[in-house]
């Protein structure tokens, strides 16, 4: 018997309209976790480097968690890997909800979609009934539409969706894949519409076993406890309504302006006044303590659920107020676009309009106002035409192909993804080599578990050391002790640190845990209820695998590993490892240069950011280094000692 | 007429929908707490409680399972609270054939919620201790009650002779001659 996981893929071919439930390897278990994890085992194994995004090689994979649909709380992260057009590397999203465990309930770990379908098509599963089906009359169709349209159809109100709007269906790099207020972001809603997939529809009602009930359920009950109570998981921007903080300090319009005054008790009493009238309650993802989304049914609008800083991106980018946000996030959100990225694109538009890069016959018929034009574009931007078809590719990709100086707006990504608009002053180290090596494409996958910032003063240090449980080591509780100025901090243990955060995700991501109760969330306030001390046993007792520390952080180091592997394959180097160039104000290139060498040598990885064959062999990641090696990877880069570049970086 | 007052037990679970943020952690625990070996298995089909969710109408409703019952019903009630319109499905604790609700998975015999009542019984039913937003709360309180001898001999007369309908008169003679040798 299987325990925490089912022991099943579902592999689909949609070209060949294929449906096959094939057993999946324990020993991948073992090795990768599941998740992200397994995924990139298969992507690297299946998916060869120069296998175009848009060919029907390229698989999409949704993955449960390894815990999900077990008693653990808060585990029920849906992952999605594919590859992406907008970066060619591997993409990597979550969505939380109720999808994952409910495909564990059907009988499978993970779903492994290849080929193309000839029309739109959606994919209905129960247990083990598996069907591709007609899906032309949801051509167009929103995403919680589609949701609807599909539980009325299969007359199944517990069937779990996960489904594309107009702008996956119409490939435009920012589409996300949504299920109930919740979505993936980040390059897989591209691929989804490129397979011609509208959703996913699952229904289970089997039995998911695991290993040690008995100690495992009081182990959750306890972490599930800790969930609910007091302020350090879940979401806090959910009720918190002082949200200076992204308002004075982050930039605005497409990352450029800062209004560091904005904020004020006026505007607070206004917007909370808002969000109280339209907010119907807040809710949760499966088996969760935490009610993380705001549900709004705003006027004229469907019923819409927001987390965290999706609240703010449009009307930051805007110049406006909370209220455009809700008003536009309602359809926005149907349309299935990403609210991190599509603002930026939008803003970056209007950017070069005002530079006179593009013109107004590029813009024919747009409104004069900010809240117009936005609507404007973006519905430019999921039907493809006009200047939206080329915005549709994203900032990096549309400002060469618009040229004429527009590759100089595109100022905020880092390996041709838009990064958080954020510009500050002084480089701060740590997160220089987050951005710069992240290979999940927004700070915020990579950040988590180190505090942002010092504490002022040693007795508030002691007492925040004393109650933290998080450290993997207690050499991090040293470094914390000692840390008074933010960039003051040895190269030593900005690695260790770096790295630390990074695990986290790496975890999360293969486990299906929620960020906000584990990677994301320890850096505000420490007291976050998973991590490295309690996360082994838990998987233990879920799984009945034997795991302690030591072999859960070198399971990270091995996916961590394995994903640089399969973005090197695909031609990602020390090159394209650089943050926004105008992140911070003071630079210091030399200095960044260094402490990237010296990362990398910590991460064993060569000048470049290639793992070494040792790296990889000590990782059981020997089939890594021969592939590497026989394409002339390795080889080529055989030469050149740990933490060297290759070649003048610039 | 002599009348005696005694206390009766009344188990109650509130439910304040308002409260539900739909996670569903109170399928996962009776599922959980209903497998055998205890804990060993998560499976919301085999919950007795079920939240009724419509992210879209904003409605979520847990519901407990209650009696089976062997015939649809019209399906014809709609709720109107607060805007929202709730049909009656949403309320109905029903195992019945309208629906896949409370219905074992396996064997398709109905399911019905027993209070966490094993053995040994929970200081109270655990879909309560799990449900951290406050929207399932227990109660147990002492009722007063009354009961009088004619109306204690009216039962038993009433299901003398719902046994007598049942079995026959002479299988229940025998019966009832068995039992008075052994007093």
């Amino acid at each position: 018997m299987k325990y925490a996981e089912t022991g099943f893929n579902l592999e689909i071919d949609l070209s060949l309209g294929r449906v096959e439930k094939v057993p999946s390897d324990p020993r991948d278990t073992e090795l990768y976790l599941g998740g992200q994890g397994v995924a990139a085992k298969i992507l690297f194994e299946r998916v060869p480097p120069d296998t175009d995004p848009f060919s029907p090689d390229n698989l999409l994979i949704f993955s449960a968690g390894l815990l999900d649909g077990t008693p653990a709380p808060a585990a029920n992260r849906t992952v999605v890997n594919t590859f992406s057009p907008q970066t060619n590397l591997m993409s990597h999203s979550l969505f939380g909800g109720f999808f994952g465990p409910e495909l564990k309930f059907a009988g499978y770990d993970r779903i492994i979609i290849k080929g193309k379908a000839p029309d739109l098509v959606y994919l209905y599963i129960h247990n083990d009934r598996v069907e591709i089906r007609d899906a032309t009359h949801l051509r167009g169709k929103g995403t919680t539409e589609t949701q609807d349209l599909l539980k009325e159809e299969l007359k199944d109100q517990r069937v779990q969706v996960a489904a594309i709007g107009l702008a996956g269906e119409n490939r435009v790099y920012m589409a996300s894949i949504d299920h109930n207020h919740a979505s993936a972001s980040r390059g897989v809603g591209v691929i989804m519409g490129d397979k011609r997939l509208k959703a996913i529809a699952v229904r289970g009602t089997r039995d998911l076993n695991v290993a040690r009930p008995a100690e495992l359920f009081e182990l959750a009950q306890a972490l599930h406890q800790k969930i609910g109570e007091g302020d350090g998981n879940g979401d806090w921007m959910a009720v918190d309504e002082d949200d200076s903080f992204h308002h004075n300090h982050f930039a605005w319009g497409n990352a450029r302006t800062r209004r560091k005054n904005f904020w004020s008790k006026e505007l607070q009493e206004r917007w909370t006044k808002w969000k109280y009238d339209h907010m119907d309650r807040q809710t949760g993802c499966f088996n969760c303590a935490k009610k993380c989304r705001n549900v709004i049914n705003w006027p004229g609008q469907r019923r819409f659920g927001y987390k965290c800083f999706g609240k703010d991106t449009y009307h930051m980018a805007a110049f406006l107020e909370l209220d455009f946000s809700y008003e536009i996030l309602g359809v926005a959100q149907e349309y299935g676009l990403d609210s991190y990225s599509t603002p930026q694109v939008i803003a970056f538009a209007l950017e070069l309009l005002e530079a006179g890069i593009l013109t107004d016959e590029d813009f024919p018929g747009m409104p004069a106002d900010s809240r117009g034009r936005f609507f404007y574009l973006l519905e430019k931007i999921v039907r493809r035409e006009g200047i939206g078809d080329v915005l549709a590719d994203s900032v990096s990709h549309a400002a060469k192909r618009i040229g004429k100086g527009a590759e100089a707006f595109d100022h905020n990504t880092t390996k041709k993804f838009e990064q958080l608009p954020i510009k500050l002053g002084k480089l701060n180290p740590a997160y220089f080599l987050m951005i710069a090596t992240g290979e999940k494409m927004s700070i915020t996958q990579i950040e988590g578990s180190f505090p942002q910032d010092p504490l002022p003063t040693q007795e508030q240090r002691e007492a925040f050391v004393s109650k933290w449980e998080a450290p993997p080591d207690e050499k991090f509780k040293k470094y914390f002790l000692e840390w008074k100025k933010r960039d003051d901090i040895s190269d030593e243990a900005t690695c260790e640190i770096v790295d630390w955060n990074e695990a986290m995700h790496y975890i999360d991501d293969s486990t299906g845990l929620c960020g906000f109760v584990s990677s994301f969330r320890g850096q505000f306030g420490g007291g976050v209820a998973y991590h490295m001390n309690n996360i082994p046993q838990l998987i233990s007792y879920a799984t009945g695998m034997a795991l302690d520390k030591e072999r859960l952080w070198k399971t990270f180091q091995r996916i961590r590993t394995l994903v640089r592997a399969v973005n090197v394959r695909r031609g990602l180097r020390r090159k394209d490892e650089r943050p926004p160039e105008d992140h911070w104000a003071v630079r210091d290139e030399r200095y960044e240069q260094e402490l990237l060498s010296k990362y990398y040598a910590f991460k064993g990885w060569n000048g470049e950011g290639i793992p070494t064959r040792q790296t990889l062999e000590r990782l059981d990641l020997g089939y890594a280094a021969d592939d590497l090696e026989r394409r002339g990877i390795l080889a080529a880069a055989a030469g050149v000692p740990a933490g060297q570049p290759a070649a003048r970086v610039g | 007429m002599r009348t005696e007052a005694s206390t009766r037990t009344v188990k109650e679970i509130r439910i304040d929908i308002e409260k539900c943020t739909g996670c569903r952690a109170c399928e996962m625990a009776c599922s959980a707490f209903h497998a055998k070996p205890r804990y060993s298995s998560i499976n919301p089909a085999r919950s007795r409680i079920r939240v009724v969710t419509d992210e879209i109408n904003d409605e979520y409703v847990p519901v407990r399972a209650g009696n089976f019952t062997r015939s649809e019903c019209d399906g014809r009630h709609f709720y109107q609270l607060k805007g929202k319109q709730y049909g009656e499905c949403s309320f109905c604790r029903a195992s019945c054939p309208s629906r896949d609700f409370f219905i074992e998975p396996d064997s398709g015999l109905p399911l019905k919620c027993d209070m966490c009542e094993d053995e040994p019984p929970l200081a109270e039913p655990l879909c309560v201790t799990v449900c951290q937003p406050g929207c399932l709360t227990y109660e147990v309180r002492q009722v007063e009650t009354e009961s009088s001898e004619p109306e204690a001999r009216a039962v038993m007369e009433k299901g003398l002779e719902s046994l007598v309908n049942q079995h026959g008169i002479d299988a229940v003679i025998d019966k009832l001659k068995q039992l008075s040798k052994g007093q």
